[in-house]
């Protein structure tokens, strides 16, 4: 009976569709569980701060992402008459997909994965570049002082972590010859996880990876206590619903990024003696971003906001000296082991 | 140099603020779950109002409308009557509405006969606005609350019937101004 069905298509059909099964399921998981980040962020801050977080819908509060989501999907999306309606439509649209997009990239287990392009790393950072147009567009078109501010700010923080973010991972690019993800995670497979030699990188990575989705510390252009809520001021319903979603989209990603990158993706840690380990890969890819998108919520937790001329030279002085400095000299090792 | 220290030291302070947040997951927690477990309230606390008796049972309000006045928000309201047996006053109808008043005592220290008390229980919420006013036979209580023994009548020198005019406690009995004798 199933061989009946699997004649008659040829196989390579049959592959394409098996591979945008995975995409779509890979696509759900991440929203899914970027909703329930929020639950997870509530109830890690009440932690930090001696309370309890959302507990009553279901086990743990677990259901109060569902009622929260039932609420903004019915909530009446309100588009304030001074704002440019079609700019003011496109900048969620922006914030959500552009946040999506890189997880394409991302190796989750040796077979899953939606695509492995040779470019992978230049491609996030054009999304992450485009990105910005969100904030931008949405603090542009609200057409309010407060929206403005952040979106503003917003660019200005852009064209300081975006060189920096650059040049960190450029260390990892030379060490591996390679911009494409799996391969990366291959290569540290077969050598040292990354975050041994490319230390100075994970660290300025780390900065980077807090400014691009726009988090405590470096959430200048939303900024509650100054801005109101910055450049979604004016959003409202399921639009407002985007900008917020995409934001922890945006830590889910760049949780599963680092793990990517300096982390070994799914290799299990001690797997060479413990060989057991590496038989569950998608558990350990989920336990290191899990880490990270923890260690998200424990930032928010515990660090102030920088002033903003203070985290500019602190972007300009210290951490693209910091990765330039670790680009010379990887590229120097590099060299002298080659020769 | 120098600035590379003060990166160096504001690198570590940050640093710190971080471990010392997270050293708070192995905290007790300050927040009591309130509906499971309930909040010690001290017996003093000002929640829901009620109106007391005196120690013989009969109600302890005059009906001299002072709460009335002193209520900040003016959330009282009550109507004198008269007990046709002895002429002692009561209030007809006494009303409070619990959704403008603010719980703040004023009607209590205000109340010359001890009647109106502010009893510990805050629980008093309701999904209907109107069922925040009270009437009479919701706030009278049996009991005399917080004075056990005081007894308006028994210590004022107010003449109802079966009571003249200094026959109470600790009262002497009116000077009789027409008469010379000492
Ligand atoms: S507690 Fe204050 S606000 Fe409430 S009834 Fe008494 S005097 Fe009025
Ligand atoms: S409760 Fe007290 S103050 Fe208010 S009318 Fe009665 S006796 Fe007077």
């Amino acid at each position: 009976m199933i061989e009946q069905i699997y004649s008659l298509l040829p196989p390579v059909v049959w592959d394409i569709l098996w591979a945008m099964v995975k995409a779509v399921i890979i696509l759900l998981g991440l929203v899914i569980s970027a909703a329930w980040m929020i639950w997870l962020e509530r109830r890690l801050l009440g932690l930090w701060q001696d309370r309890y977080g959302p507990n009553r819908v279901g086990l743990w509060g677990l259901g109060q992402v569902i009622a929260d989501m039932l609420k903004i999907f019915f909530k009446e999306d309100w588009m304030p008459p001074f704002v440019d309606k079609f700019t003011f439509t496109l900048a969620p649209a922006i914030a959500m997909s552009m946040m999506l997009l890189p997880f394409c990239l991302i190796p989750i287990t040796p077979n899953w994965g939606v695509a492995s392009a040779d470019l992978g790393l230049l491609f996030f950072f054009a999304t992450a570049g485009l990105a910005v147009y969100a904030v931008m567009l949405g603090g542009w078109s609200s057409n309010s002082k407060y929206s403005l501010l952040g979106g503003l700010r917003s660019t200005a923080q852009t064209i300081s972590y975006e060189v920096f973010m650059g040049i960190s991972l450029m260390g990892i690019v030379v060490q591996t010859g390679t911009f494409n993800l799996r391969e990366i995670v291959l290569w540290q497979q077969e050598h040292v996880w990354l975050i041994f030699p490319q230390f100075f990188a994970f660290l300025t990575w780390a900065l980077a990876g807090v400014a691009v989705t726009h988090r405590t510390p470096f959430d200048l252009p939303e900024a509650e206590s100054e801005l109101a809520a910055g450049y979604h001021t004016e959003y409202s319903g399921m639009k407002f619903g985007m900008f917020f979603v995409g934001e922890y989209v945006g830590i889910v990603m760049v949780s599963g990024l680092t793990t990517a990158l300096f982390f070994g993706g799914w290799e299990a840690p001690f797997g060479d003696y413990l060989p057991f380990l590496n038989t569950v890969p998608f558990l350990w890819f989920a336990i290191k971003s899990l880490f990270f998108m923890s260690s998200f919520i424990l930032l928010r937790a515990a660090l102030p906001r920088p002033r903003y001329d203070h985290m500019m030279s602190a972007a300009w002085k210290v951490c693209l000296p910091m990765s330039l400095l670790n680009l010379i000299g990887t590229a120097a090792v590099v060299l002298w082991l080659g020769a | 140099m120098k600035s590379f220290f003060a990166v160096l030291h504001g690198i570590w302070t940050q640093l710190r603020s971080i471990g010392m947040i997270f050293m708070h997951s192995f905290r007790p927690r300050d927040v009591i779950l309130y509906p499971e477990v309930k909040p010690p309230v001290p017996p003093r606390y000002r929640g829901r109002i009620v109106l007391t008796r005196d120690p013989d049972g009969d109600e302890r309000c005059v009906a001299c409308n002072l709460c009335s006045v002193a209520c900040p928000v003016g959330c009282i309201s009550l109507q004198k009557a008269e007990r046709p047996e002895d002429g002692r006053w009561y209030p007809e109808f006494f009303r409070i509405n619990f959704s403008r008043c603010m719980f703040c005592g004023l009607c209590e220290e205000a109340c010359p006969t001890n009647a109106i008390q502010l009893t510990p229980d805050y629980e008093l919420c309701e999904y209907d606005r109107q069922n925040l006013v009270y009437e009479k036979e919701h706030l009278l209580i049996s009991g005399v609350g917080k004075y056990h023994d005081y007894n308006f009548y028994r210590v004022a020198g107010m003449a109802i019937k079966g009571k003249g005019k200094g026959e109470a406690l600790n009262e002497s009995a009116p000077i009789d101004i027409k008469s010379l004798l000492p």
